[in-house]
Order: C-alpha cells, then sequence, then structure tokens
C-alpha cells in the first residue's frame, strides 16, 4: 500500500460535524412547498377481514386531499437477478396496506391532509365494518393439535409441489400441528418433540451421547424484540416529470432504488433516493421500508408532496420484531469439556407474513461456535398474529447463542472446567468446519476464527481469575458474579463493485452507495482505495446518500457485510486505477508500465514521475477506459450506468471484487461481565464489561469499538428487561411505549466499558478485514446471564429478559419458578 | 367510527397566572376542565385520545404555586413545585429527606425537570389495559381486564384490589403519606386540607379515581408538618431498569428511636395497592421493639398479611416482605440506590 497510512487510523468522518451540531436532515427534516401530512388507520384487530369503509365524512372535511385503499397498492412484482432469474412476488406477502390485517396496527388506509390534525381527525371520522378472524399470538398454541391458526390455510408457509427437476413450488400457507402425545413435557417446561419443517444432522449423534460423561437437556426461550431505531420509519414523496422522489432512511442507498422501484413497478431510472442520514437499522429497514409507498402513492394521488411521520407506537408496530427462538438443546460432554454431541430444536415465532430464517441460523452458529463432533438441528417456524419479525442484528446466531451458552455454563460447572477453557476447548480454529453438510454431505468452513486470542485476550484485560475467585461471595444483601460467552456471525459477501475518479486538479471523488445508518462504513471503507492510491484523505471527497450522485452498486448493510465486500471493491477499484495510471505514465514519460509505482499523489518509476492530476488530465486525454467511456463487462448494470454518467472526468477506478475467496467469512467475539446480584429484590446490576472481537485488520479503530460495545448493550437489553408484552387472549400488545418494552438506558450499563481487537488479517480477503457488527450481540447478553448464573447457580431463569421477578421468585422457591415457553409476557 | 391513538386533539388552552384566577377557572369549568401540571401525565392521555378534553387549564404561569417555604419547623411546598427542586432543596434533603430521594428517583431527569409534585401524587395509574383505552371499569366499563386468566399483571395489586387491580404509580406518595403530609384542596373560594394519607383512594371507594379530588377541586400545596424531621427515613424504589421506569414496588418510613427502641414509626408501601398502603399493623407491631431480626421477620410477614397475587405478580410478595425489613432495618439501601 502507499506511503499515505489510512487502514487502522482513526479520523473524523465528513458527516459528523452535520450530525452533532443539528444540522443533518434526516428524512422527516425536509420540507416541501405545499407538502401534506398522511396518517394511517391501523387495524384495532389481531386478524380481521374490512368488509366495508365509508371515507364520506372524512373526504367532506376541509383540508382532506385524497385517501388511500390497499385495492389501489400496484400488485407486487416479480424480482429478477442478476442473473436473469425471476423469483416470483408472494402473493401473501406484506404489503404496505390491506383489507386483511393479520395483526394489531397493522394500516389498513392512509388520509393526506394539509396537517397532521386533520388528516387524525379524518382518520376518526372513518367508518369501517369489519369481520374479526380467528387469530393466535403464541407459536406452540397454534402447534398444539386444536389450536387456532393465523391465516386461513395454516401457520407455516410450505412449497406447493413441483416437477421433478423443475424449479421449486410456490409459497404456500400450510397447516402443522403437533400430536397430543407430543406434548407431555410442556408442563415441566420442556419444549414438545414434534415434527419440524428442517432437519440435518452430521457425525455419530448416538456414539456421542454414548460416550459423553455429562449429557444436559435444556429448554429456553428468546425474547422477541423491536429495533428500537431512533430514526422511525418516516418517508416524504414527490414527484417531478414522472420521476419520483423519496426521502428515507436505510441500511443502502443503492439496494432500496430497486425495492422502490419493484414495489412502485417504475424503472430503475425513475427513482431518486435521498438518504444521506438514517438513525438506525439493525436490520429493520434492509432496503427501506415498504410503508414508503403510501406516501408515494398519495402523493402521485394528489400532485402533491406528501410526508408520513411514523410514530414511536407505529414502528413499534410496523418496524417489526426480532423473532423470539424456543429451543430444546440436548448436548453431551466429555469429561474434559470437549462437546460430543448435540441434538438441537427450535421453534421460531413469525408474523403471519414472510418469515426470518432465525430458528435455522441458530444451529448453523451453534455448530461453528461450539464445534460439536455430531449434530442434529431440527427447525419449525410458526406463523402468529403478531408483528412483521425483520432481521434483527445477529439474526438467528444471536438466538442460538442465547439457547446454548445457558448449556455450556452449566456442563463446566457441573464438570468442575473453568468456563473461559471449556470455551477455548471448544472453540473454531482457523478454517473450521461447521453444519448443516452441502449437497456432496462436505461441511463448509470459514476463511478464518480467531476466538481463541479473543478469549485469552479478554481473560486478560478483564482480570478473568480475580473476578472468578470473587464470583458468589456474599457480601450483606449482595453477590457477585462473572460470565463469559463466545459469539460469532456472518461478516462478509463478495462481488460488489467500487468506482471513484481522480480528477484533473488531483482531487480523489469516491462514489459510495452504502447506506449511512451510523456506522461510519459508507466512508470507512473508502480509505482502503486512498490509502492505495496514495491521496491523503483530506483531498477526497466521498459522494453518499442521493441516488442522483451515481453511485455504484453496493452491499446492504446487514450481517455485518460491508467492512468485508466494500474494502474488497474499493481495493478492486484501486488496483484497477493503479493499472491505469501506471500505462498512462509509461506511454507519457516512457518505459516500461510494471516498473511504475503509485504513491504520494504521484506516479513515478524512479526516475521520471507525474502527478495524479496529470495523469487525470491524460486520462481524459486517452479517453477509453481511462476515463470510464469503456467499461469492464463484468460490474453491474447500476454500476455501468453511475460510470457512464461520470465518464470523462479524469481517472476513473472502477471494478468488481472477484478477489477469490476459500470458505465463508465470519466475524468472532468474546464478552466478559460481571454483575452484583441483590438477594433481597433480585435486581442485578452490571459493573464491568470488556469485550474482544476478531474480524481482521481493524480499519478505524474508534469506529470499530463503538461497534464492539454499542452491539454488546444492544444484546444486554435482551438479557435486562426489554420486551414485548402481549394478552393472548385478545391479542394485543400492552407495551408500545420505551417505558413499557424498557430498552437498556445508560444507566444500566457499565460506566467504562473496556475493547480491544485481535486484529489479525482474514487471509481470505486482500485487505484483511471482516465486519464485526453482529457477533457482540449475544456476547454481551450472554456474559451478563452467565455471570448470574455464577453469582446464583444455574436454576435461576429459562428465558430472556431475565427481571428481577424471575429472580426473587427463583431464590423464594428454590427452582425457576418462570413460565418458559409462553409467548410475550 | 375508526381509532386513532395519535395527535393532541384541539382544545381551549387556559393559562392563568395567578391562584384566583385559576381556582375560578377550574370552578367554571367543572367536569369540562382539565387541569395540567407538568404534562407528564396528560399529554399521554391527551396525544393517545384516549381521553379527551374540551379545556386545559395549565397552571405552570402561576408563580404562586410554586416554591418551598419553612411554616414552624415543617414545609409548604406548592403544587407547581418541580421534582428536581424538592429533590435539591436544602430544607427538604436535611429534615424530611425520605421525600428528597423519594422525588429524586421518579422517572428520568428530564422528567424530573418538567414534573411537578402536585402532579406525581395525582397522576392516574399506569395499567397498561386502562392507559390503552380499554373500557374496564376505571373507565366505566364492567370487566377488570388486567384480572383475567390470560392477563399480564406483574405490575399489579396484590393487596386493596376491589374488581380494580391497578396500583399508585407514584414514587413521592408513600413518602408524603410517612410523613404525615396534609394536602390543601381549593375550591373556588374556600380551601380544605386532607391528611395524605386520605388523599388518596382505591377501588372500594372510588374505582374512576385515584384521589379524592372532584371536579371542581385544585390541589395548591403540600404540607409536611414538622412531626418528623430529621426522623430516621428509609426510601427504596424497585424497578426494572436504573432511569425512566415507574417502581414494581417502593418503599417510604420514618423512624423515632430512643435508647436502641423505636418510639414511633411510619411505614408504607408503593405499587402494590391502588393507593399507597400505610402498614398500620407494622407500625403498632415496631412501637417499643428493639431493631433486631425478630422484630424485622415480624414486620415483614404483617407487612404481606392478606396479599392476594395474581398471575404474574407473585414476587411482589416477598418483595414487599424484604422491602419492609429494609426499611425498619435501615442503613444503606441495595442496589436501587
Amino acid at each position: 500500500m502507499g506511503s499515505t497510512r489510512l487502514v487502522g487510523e482513526n479520523y473524523t468522518t465528513p458527516d459528523l460535524l452535520a450530525k452533532v451540531t443539528g444540522r443533518a436532515k434526516y428524512a422527516e427534516d425536509f420540507r416541501v412547498d405545499g407538502m401534506l401530512f398522511a396518517k394511517l388507520l391501523l387495524s384495532p384487530f389481531p386478524h380481521a377481514r374490512v368488509l366495508s369503509v365509508d371515507t364520506t365524512a372524512a373526504e367532506a372535511m376541509p383540508g382532506v386531499r385524497g385517501i388511500l385503499r390497499a385495492g389501489e397498492l400496484p400488485a407486487p412484482a416479480d424480482t429478477v437477478t442478476d442473473l436473469g432469474e425471476t423469483i416470483r412476488a408472494n402473493p401473501m406477502g406484506e404489503r404496505a396496506l390491506t383489507d386483511e390485517p393479520v395483526y394489531a396496527g397493522e394500516p389498513v388506509l392512509a388520509v393526506a391532509a394539509i396537517d397532521e390534525e386533520t388528516a387524525a381527525a379524518a382518520i376518526e371520522a372513518i367508518r369501517i365494518e369489519w369481520e374479526p378472524l380467528p387469530f393466535v399470538v403464541d407459536p406452540l398454541e397454534s402447534l398444539r393439535p386444536d389450536g387456532p391458526n393465523p391465516r386461513e390455510q395454516g401457520n407455516s408457509w410450505g412449497r406447493a409441489p413441483s416437477e421433478a427437476g423443475g424449479p421449486p413450488g410456490e409459497l404456500v400457507v400450510q397447516s402443522i400441528k403437533w400430536a397430543s402425545a407430543d406434548w407431555g413435557e410442556v408442563d415441566e417446561g420442556r419444549l414438545p418433540e414434534g415434527d419440524h419443517q428442517t432437519d440435518w444432522s452430521y457425525g455419530d449423534l448416538e456414539a456421542g451421547f454414548r460416550d459423553a460423561a455429562l449429557v444436559l437437556d435444556e429448554t429456553f426461550s428468546t425474547p422477541n424484540n423491536q429495533h428500537h431505531c431512533l430514526e422511525t420509519r418516516t418517508a416524504l414523496a414527490y414527484w417531478q416529470n414522472g420521476k419520483l422522489f423519496m426521502h428515507t432512511g436505510t441500511q443502502s442507498a443503492v439496494q432500496t432504488v430497486a425495492s422502490i422501484s419493484r414495489w412502485m413497478n417504475l424503472d430503475l431510472a425513475d427513482v431518486v433516493l435521498i438518504t444521506e442520514y438514517t438513525g438506525g437499522g439493525f436490520g429493520s429497514k434492509a432496503t427501506g421500508a415498504v410503508s414508503c409507498m403510501i406516501p408515494a402513492m398519495l402523493a402521485r394521488k394528489t400532485n402533491q408532496a406528501v410526508m408520513m411521520r411514523i410514530t414511536r407506537e407505529e414502528e413499534q408496530m410496523i418496524g417489526g420484531l426480532r423473532p423470539a427462538v424456543h429451543g430444546r438443546i440436548k448436548a453431551g460432554f466429555a469429561r474434559d469439556g470437549r462437546l460430543l454431541a448435540v441434538d438441537m430444536m427450535t421453534v421460531g415465532e413469525s408474523a403471519a407474513y414472510e418469515a426470518q430464517g432465525d430458528a435455522g441460523t441458530s444451529g448453523r452458529i451453534v455448530s461453528l461456535v461450539y464445534q460439536p463432533a455430531a449434530m442434529r438441528m431440527r427447525s419449525t417456524t410458526v406463523l402468529t398474529n403478531t408483528p412483521p419479525r425483520r432481521a434483527q442484528s445477529q439474526p438467528g446466531g444471536f438466538q442460538g447463542i442465547m439457547l446454548m451458552e445457558p448449556v455450556v455454563w452449566k456442563a463446566a460447572r457441573e464438570l468442575g472446567i473453568d468456563q473461559v477453557a471449556m470455551r477455548r476447548l471448544n472453540a473454531p480454529v482457523g478454517k473450521a468446519q461447521f453444519g448443516p453438510p452441502s449437497g456432496n454431505g462436505t461441511l463448509p468452513h470459514v476463511t478464518s476464527s480467531f476466538l481463541v486470542e479473543c478469549l485469552d485476550r479478554g481473560a486478560e484485560l478483564f482480570d478473568w481469575p480475580t473476578r472468578v475467585a470473587r464470583s458468589g461471595q456474599r457480601n450483606g444483601s449482595t453477590v457477585r458474579g462473572a460470565g463469559v460467552a463466545v459469539s460469532s456471525f456472518v461478516a462478509g459477501s463478495v462481488g460488489f463493485d467500487g468506482l471513484f475518479l481522480i480528477t484533473p486538479e488531483g482531487r480523489m471523488i469516491v462514489k459510495s452507495g452504502i447506506g449511512n445508518l451510523g456506522n461510519e462504513n459508507v466512508f470507512d471503507v473508502h480509505r482502503v482505495a486512498a490509502e492505495m492510491m496514495g491521496v491523503p484523505w483530506d483531498k477526497v471527497d466521498i459522494h453518499w446518500g442521493d441516488t442522483a450522485n451515481h453511485l455504484p452498486w453496493t452491499c446492504v448493510s446487514g450481517g455485518s457485510q460491508t467492512t468485508h465486500a466494500m474494502t474488497r471493491a474499493a481495493h478492486a477499484a484501486a488496483t484497477d486505477a493503479i493499472a491505469k495510471a501506471k500505462e498512462i505514465a509509461a506511454r507519457t514519460l516512457g518505459g516500461n508500465a510494471a516498473a511504475y509505482r503509485v504513491a504520494d499523489e504521484r506516479v513515478s518509476d524512479g526516475a521520471r514521475s507525474m502527478t495524479l492530476a496529470q495523469v487525470a488530465q491524460q486520462a481524459i486525454r486517452l479517453g477509453g477506459r481511462f476515463d470510464g467511456h469503456e467499461l469492464p463487462e463484468n460490474i453491474n448494470r447500476v454500476t455501468t450506468t453511475a460510470a457512464t454518467a461520470l465518464a470523462g472526468q479524469g481517472l476513473m477506478g472502477v471494478a468488481r471484487d472477484t478477489y477469490p475467496r476459500d470458505g465463508t467469512t465470519f466475524g468472532f467475539a468474546a464478552g466478559f461481565a460481571e454483575v452484583e446480584v441483590d438477594l433481597e429484590t433480585g435486581r442485578y446490576k452490571v459493573l464491568d464489561f470488556t469485550a474482544v472481537g476478531d474480524s481482521g485488520t481493524i480499519i478505524h479503530p474508534r469506529n470499530y469499538g463503538g461497534q464492539l460495545l454499542g452491539r454488546s448493550v444492544l444484546g444486554m437489553g435482551h438479557a435486562l428487561a426489554q420486551k414485548t408484552v402481549y394478552d393472548q387472549h385478545y391479542g394485543l400488545s400492552l407495551a408500545n411505549r420505551f417505558y413499557q418494552n424498557r430498552p437498556p438506558t445508560i444507566l444500566d450499563i457499565p460506566r467504562n466499558m473496556q475493547w480491544d481487537a485481535v486484529n489479525l488479517p482474514d487471509p481470505e480477503t486482500p485487505v484483511g478485514a471482516k465486519g464485526i457488527g453482529e457477533p457482540p450481540v449475544a456476547a454481551g447478553a450472554m456474559a451478563i446471564l452467565n455471570a448470574l448464573s455464577a453469582a446464583l447457580g444455574d436454576e435461576i431463569y429459562r428465558r430472556a429478559p431475565v427481571t428481577l421477578d424471575t429472580v426473587l421468585m427463583a431464590l423464594e422457591h428454590g427452582r425457576p419458578m418462570q413460565e418458559p415457553l409462553t409467548a410475550h409476557i | 367510527m375508526a381509532t386513532i391513538h395519535d395527535v393532541i386533539p384541539p382544545f381551549q388552552l387556559f393559562q392563568p397566572t395567578t391562584l384566583d384566577a385559576a381556582a375560578d377557572l377550574v370552578r367554571e369549568h367543572g367536569d369540562e376542565a382539565w387541569i395540567m401540571a407538568g404534562g407528564m401525565d396528560s399529554f399521554d392521555w391527551l396525544k393517545d385520545r384516549t381521553k379527551r378534553t374540551e379545556a386545559v387549564i395549565d397552571l405552570s404561569m402561576v408563580e404562586e404555586l410554586r416554591g418551598i417555604r419553612e411554616v414552624e419547623g415543617g414545609l409548604e411546598i406548592g403544587a407547581m413545585t418541580t421534582l428536581t427542586d424538592v429533590a435539591e432543596h436544602p430544607a427538604v434533603r436535611d429534615r424530611f429527606g425520605v421525600l428528597a430521594q423519594a422525588a429524586a428517583l421518579v422517572a428520568s431527569p428530564q422528567i424530573r425537570h418538567q414534573g411537578t409534585l402536585g402532579g406525581n401524587v395525582s397522576q392516574d395509574t399506569r395499567c397498561a389495559y386502562y392507559r390503552r383505552g380499554w373500557t374496564c371499569y376505571r373507565a366505566g366499563g364492567n370487566i377488570c381486564y388486567a384480572d383475567t386468566p390470560t392477563a399480564i399483571n406483574r405490575e399489579h395489586a396484590i393487596l386493596g384490589a376491589s374488581r380494580c387491580v391497578a396500583v399508585s404509580p407514584s414514587d413521592t406518595a408513600p413518602a408524603l403519606v410517612a410523613l404525615d403530609a396534609q394536602m390543601v384542596i381549593r375550591r373556588g373560594g374556600q380551601e380544605r386540607v386532607v391528611e395524605a394519607e386520605d388523599y388518596f383512594v382505591g377501588p372500594s371507594r372510588d374505582i374512576r379515581h385515584m384521589t379524592v379530588l372532584e371536579s371542581g377541586d385544585l390541589l395548591t400545596t403540600i404540607r409536611i408538618p414538622a412531626t418528623w424531621a430529621g426522623a430516621r427515613f428509609y426510601f427504596e424504589k424497585v424497578r426494572d431498569r436504573e432511569v425512566w421506569d415507574f417502581p414494581l414496588v417502593n418503599v417510604a418510613s420514618a423512624i423515632r428511636e430512643n435508647g436502641g427502641r423505636i418510639t414511633e414509626a411510619r411505614v408504607v408501601v408503593g405499587a402494590v395497592a391502588a393507593h399507597p398502603l400505610r402498614l398500620h399493623d407494622v407500625e403498632e407491631s415496631l412501637a417499643g421493639a428493639m431493631v433486631n431480626d425478630e422484630t424485622l421477620v415480624r414486620a415483614g410477614e404483617l407487612a404481606i398479611r392478606g396479599a392476594r397475587p395474581l398471575r404474574y405478580n407473585a414476587y411482589k410478595v416477598p418483595l414487599m416482605r424484604n422491602l419492609v425489613k429494609r426499611a425498619v432495618r435501615g442503613g444503606p439501601t441495595g442496589t436501587t440506590a
């Protein structure tokens, strides 16, 4: 790399000043001449059919400009992939409005008026005749022999039969019920063992259990939880000359154009997305939110701009939830602690719309993180009449770790093995394998794992032996405990494009299609290209967040892909520009292109030299591929469009990431926590927390630390108090406010948390960097709950979050007292 | 007609600047008037459109209702004094620390800056069913949704329930009852004084209201008599989060001792019933007792006598027992201090 060192250094991102001074404009901050405001009519029922709607009185109100019904929305369009493959739209999938709401709070219609007061009053003036339909909010209730179904057709997704060798049949909803005989163990708090939708295994499970010195069989439930983005999914839309202009938050500037065009049945070129700032996504705004269609349709209908501000309460409903997973794990351990066999089954919760894969992914992560010699995984996902499930930080991996960590904790305690040593012993090393097996029966493997190094560094930073020594010691009415947990998740995809220009003035203009949701990699990844080009950071301009600005094809900032995927793309684009610069230098100055190198804003071969500004001027003269008039064949069509618009303005670096990769990219983390429990109240406090991450080479240390600890806190919320609450009889939510669903506050987490990174490069990516967003989530949650077990013993809780009532009742009765399997309590 | 739980509907806003004007407005508008102190309870109801009003009488401009005055060894606290001012006032801290502690543990700093003492003791219950607009007993209906086999009632009453199982959410209320405070209520030109213990009412007396305030009444002043100045106090609030949370259970006590023996005590528990529950039996058992394990155990057991937990709130029984023991024992509070 060049001498301008940027990778691994702290810096101030170009958006920071605007954010801290309040100058940054989020979707809600924009105002357009004559714009209207939209309000939603939400279903009061968990499942119902709209029989008739009378809007006469509402439409007669002064200031009401338009009412939008579900029937006016364009039909969901099929998706055509880059490979030309058509993915059929799911006719039973989630839409922006519906006449058959399948959860309470689902939008049924929308009103646009001159202000929100008028729109709200108009909603109240609308008469709807409803037909309430059967519903269920608890997946296990739905699985019972006579259990209710959330939709007329059933409670789970399946596929219609297909021809042998033909494409898979279309998605259908079908009914799964477990026989009465399966339910015997529920009263003892064990997840019943019914037939599952998926079933995979490897190794000799029976032998594993036969050889085990200790076999545990534990049931645990993880919580449903909102994403709690501080910015709700507000959207402002207007049309100009047939083009739709949309202001809204998203996890990918570029890929959201594709979803809007699909939802609205518009050409890609007719959608302009302005999304410079996004107040958090956590998976819930992956490629925008389908609700943004509502202001778009109302704007078309009224011929005026329409702002739809989403309230916190609406966000709680339409923003969606992380799916809860109810899990049961039977695990066999050798005397030395080695994990011999895991028999895992999960029931995942879903809305009555598209299901998330969390219940299945949980097994994949357990297989990777704890490396059982043999494993069987069965899972089923059940639809319910609750809000849409959306990916949430470490989707599925979080739940897998949450289900497995208490089992590993208990096993280590019973076998008399140190908890760090236990996790070290079973940790994945190097190109570790994991399930499920691929089609040919072999297990896939990771590109690298340095989890052992995370544990060692964390134990040192946290002073693990000292804290373990005082675990369980009583002081007055309090007792302390120290816990550790390990975690992992996917941390990188491949195949995206990089695009930048070196201008004739010698500046570097980088086009970034990444969403700016607060995690800074919208800028960070481009420092790789700047460093390779030898351009100092103050001569780099990043263009982001406005798709009229010619942005290249980019990954979604979800699943911790971005740092890995987009440093590769940046590397590819810089490699392309360097080759072009050297060729231009050789052509201009003479000599052999291979003898030239790019550094310090110059191209030189020792004797001869020219500036990058001069190279850019030459590139424009030479044209062709040098200035973007000829483009690589393999880049995405979005990048081709963007690069075509930029052609002729300087030296262009444009390329697709085609670097080889042996394995799948995963990041790892270890979390350490100490808690203090008050035995008279059951209340516990997190005293201290340390996290260490393995995600290869660190690009931006301060941002990395923020991600590592910030995501740990997201996990801590799931351990401490955060939850959804539903009355099962009425199918309605009782926790619609922050004070009711209780995300953690700044005072609930330790003041001085520590972090560190292993900082060893991943060998399968040119920059060595992987993502880190996801793994800390479960490490944060389970380090705390394990610390609680260290303080009190492991017969306290069987679900998360663990609130003081659970602790106090278990202490009173000497056994766990909480209902382990009832949903949303 | 469809329902929307969003956007505050229009109303007439009155902002009187004198107590007389406020009292006149309250009397004039009677049932139609919504009296607003800091707004922390009011805005929630109005924004949800669950309760409505034609006229809001905002007391924030009435300077006479603000401030803390020292009177004959006791205090007179204007109903519109913010919780922050109560918590930070030197006389409250020095002589009636239990009230300062209680006020300092309400909600969050922002809410304490805006919320008032009068508002905190007059706020409505936080039963999630009732707040959502379900037509329960408290809302004029004929069912308690929080007391059905599937109801989520983790935060509800274990004592004193009568059809309705909602609880008082106030932190300052138990402290005021423990201090034998008096509430001064203005009605037109008339004033009456009600003991704090009688100010709060349960569902057996009035299932629609949490206090004795009737239409046309205005709480103007909270008087703290000198009685308990400098006593041994204890306040503890147990909640799920360290900040911005209502109590699951809170406890306030004031104890006078002589030579190691308790001479007189007040022990009051909040969030276990619809009103702060003064534990007269416990207080009697403490009179003349030494502070030892036997006394604590007896106090704890007496406290929970008659407790009837619901499906999800059985933990409140041992929690109340343990908090009463701690309140008698004194010393530093536990992890929630």
